[in-house]
């Protein structure tokens, strides 16, 4: 492998053991992130997408398969690898800017607090550190989740549709937030979706699966530019890279919810 | 307000729309003036059945013997000792009970393996009422307040150990991942998540336990006791003292409102965050 790569997977299996017997939930996935590369991961619903962030989380195990950061092997969860939920997990009892600070125990004391306010301030919070999750939107939640990541200098950065619960409005306001971070730092990150918009806009390569098991479909390079604009998503680029995400897509939901046999 | 209303124009069946709305907040003045209603209801009725004769007063004494026999009691050096004995028990009892089954019931919320060895124990005792024991603790103990322990413990304890599991086990998953993915081992999890985010939950099961905490102090005073709350009721039973018996179950039940306040306000102060999801 060479220097400028970030995370491998390699023939990655999960089987998750049910009442009703085992069940695969994903198969043999090769993937690799690049240093500052920005993957999508979409799929239909269903399909693994989650389960394979969690493994590379280290919230789940694989069943089979080599998972290497930097060249080490993956061994349970760490702080090398900053997660942002789609679910606010925000702490209720901390102010935005505990909650940042909570994960920064290895730093001394004095230092938690300015690492913690110079991240509020790159997501544009910093006016709001003393408040709680309460009192915050869903999106500033989000941010500030978002500062928490970033506060531990993680190798890559984990998202599992970390938007998905807001409205289109603020989510499309949060990609353009999350691109301005990501060009700042130029950090890797895994982000899994279903919205296929997000995906293109956000991703320099999107990693199609397939369900039952999940599989790569298809990786999809996005040519383009950067820094990307709002406006390139009415671009005929990114129609023709839409229509074939969701072609991909589709076949693969219909064929495995049965709505191939009504729609025919 | 009247001219407020004229101003704004709102229709009039948008303002007669305001009365009983499914969990629709009411303002604290409406909220006081409703408490005070009610108590006064039954006071008013209280009043009206004895002054008035309904019942013989040996049944049911009028207010005013209830405020004398305080008087004397409190005069005659009895009311404020059986107080302070009573609170002294609930609260020793009640404290290690729960000291004991805070960190129990976490266990059993954390670790699976704990909760399959000691629930069905719990649960058993938990179905076993504590006053059965009641004979058993005086012969090993007598009538010392080692004794009534015991019964408040076996009361309160059981019970506590269970709402602080499933305390516990209500807490967020996603805490629990969170916490992983920000690098925390196990037990800095347990400690710094989950009992942090169990811990409004955990103060509601104190003060639900409280409650039980009463029942069973009064009980265990009035089986084998010479003194507190519970036996100066049953002292007065021998008397046919009706008065003595209202003014007992009245102070003990002012004294579970003053705690319940107390765990309420101590919530509403440590949880503003919890306000949210109370209605």
């Amino acid at each position: 492998m060479d220097e400028t790569t970030r995370l491998v997977l390699q023939g990655v299996d999960k089987t998750f053991s049910t009442r009703s017997g085992p069940l695969r939930a994903l198969r043999g996935i090769d993937l690799t992130l690049k240093d500052g590369e920005f993957v999508s991961i979409v799929g239909a619903s269903g399909c693994g997408k989650s389960t394979l962030l969690r493994i590379v989380a280290g919230l789940e195990s694989a069943s089979a398969g080599e998972l290497l950061l930097d060249g080490k092997p993956l061994l349970g969860p760490g702080k090398d690898r900053g997660m942002v939920f789609q679910q606010y997990t925000l702490f209720p009892w901390l102010s935005a800017l505990d909650n940042v600070e909570f994960a920064l125990s290895h730093l001394p004391k004095k230092q938690r607090a300015s690492v913690a306010r110079t991240f509020l301030e790159v997501v544009g919070l910093l006016n709001f550190a003393d408040s709680y999750p309460h009192q915050l939107s869903g999106g500033m939640q989000q941010r500030v989740a978002i500062a928490r990541a970033l506060a531990l200098r993680p190798s890559i950065l984990l998202m599992d549709e970390p938007f998905g619960a807001l409205d289109a409005q603020t989510r499309g306001l949060m990609q353009e937030l999350l691109l301005s971070v990501w060009e700042r730092d130029r950090l890797s990150v895994l982000f899994v979706t279903h919205d296929i918009d997000e995906a293109i806009f956000l991703a320099d390569r999107i990693c199609v699966l397939s369900s039952h098991p999940g599989q790569v479909r298809e990786f999809i390079d996005v040519p383009l530019l950067r820094p990307r604009v709002f406006s390139q998503q009415m671009g005929y680029e990114f129609l023709e890279l839409k229509q074939h995400v969701r072609t991909l897509i589709h076949d693969e939901a219909a064929r495995n919810t049965g709505f191939e046999e009504i729609l025919g | 307000m009247g001219a407020f209303t004229k101003a704004v124009d709102a229709p009039k069946s948008l303002l007669r729309r305001r009365r009983l709305r499914l969990y629709e907040p009411i303002r604290r003045r409406t909220y006081l003036s409703l408490v005070a209603l009610s108590l006064s209801l039954v006071f008013a009725l209280w009043s009206w059945v004895s002054y008035g004769g309904l019942v013989q007063n040996l049944f049911l004494p009028t207010p005013t013997q209830v405020w004398q026999a305080a008087v004397t009691e409190s005069n005659t050096g009895i009311l404020w000792p059986d107080i302070a004995t009573s609170v002294t028990r609930i609260v020793l009892g009640f404290v290690v009970s729960s000291v004991a089954a805070i960190p129990v019931g976490m266990l059993m919320g954390v670790y699976k393996e704990f909760e399959a060895g000691i629930e069905p124990i719990v649960d058993f005792m938990r179905y076993t009422p504590a006053v059965a024991f009641i004979p058993l603790t005086l012969i090993w103990f007598g009538t010392s307040t080692t004794q009534k322990l015991v019964i408040l413990f076996i009361a309160i304890f059981f019970q506590e150990v269970l709402l602080v599991m499933d305390n516990v086990k209500n807490v967020p998953k996603q805490f629990v991942d969170m916490a992983s993915t920000l690098g925390l081992t196990s037990s800095q999890i347990v400690r710094r998540v989950i009992f942090r985010a169990a811990l409004p939950g955990i103060v509601d099961t104190l003060r639900i336990s409280m409650g039980w905490g009463w029942t069973y102090l009064v009980v265990v005073e009035l089986v084998g006791a010479n003194n507190g709350l519970g036996f100066q009721i049953q002292e007065a039973e021998r008397y046919l003292n009706t008065p003595e018996i209202i003014l007992g179950i009245i102070v003990i039940g002012i004294l579970g409102l003053i705690f319940d306040f107390s765990f309420k306000a101590i919530y509403a102060w440590a949880f503003p965050y919890m306000s949210r999801g109370r209605r």
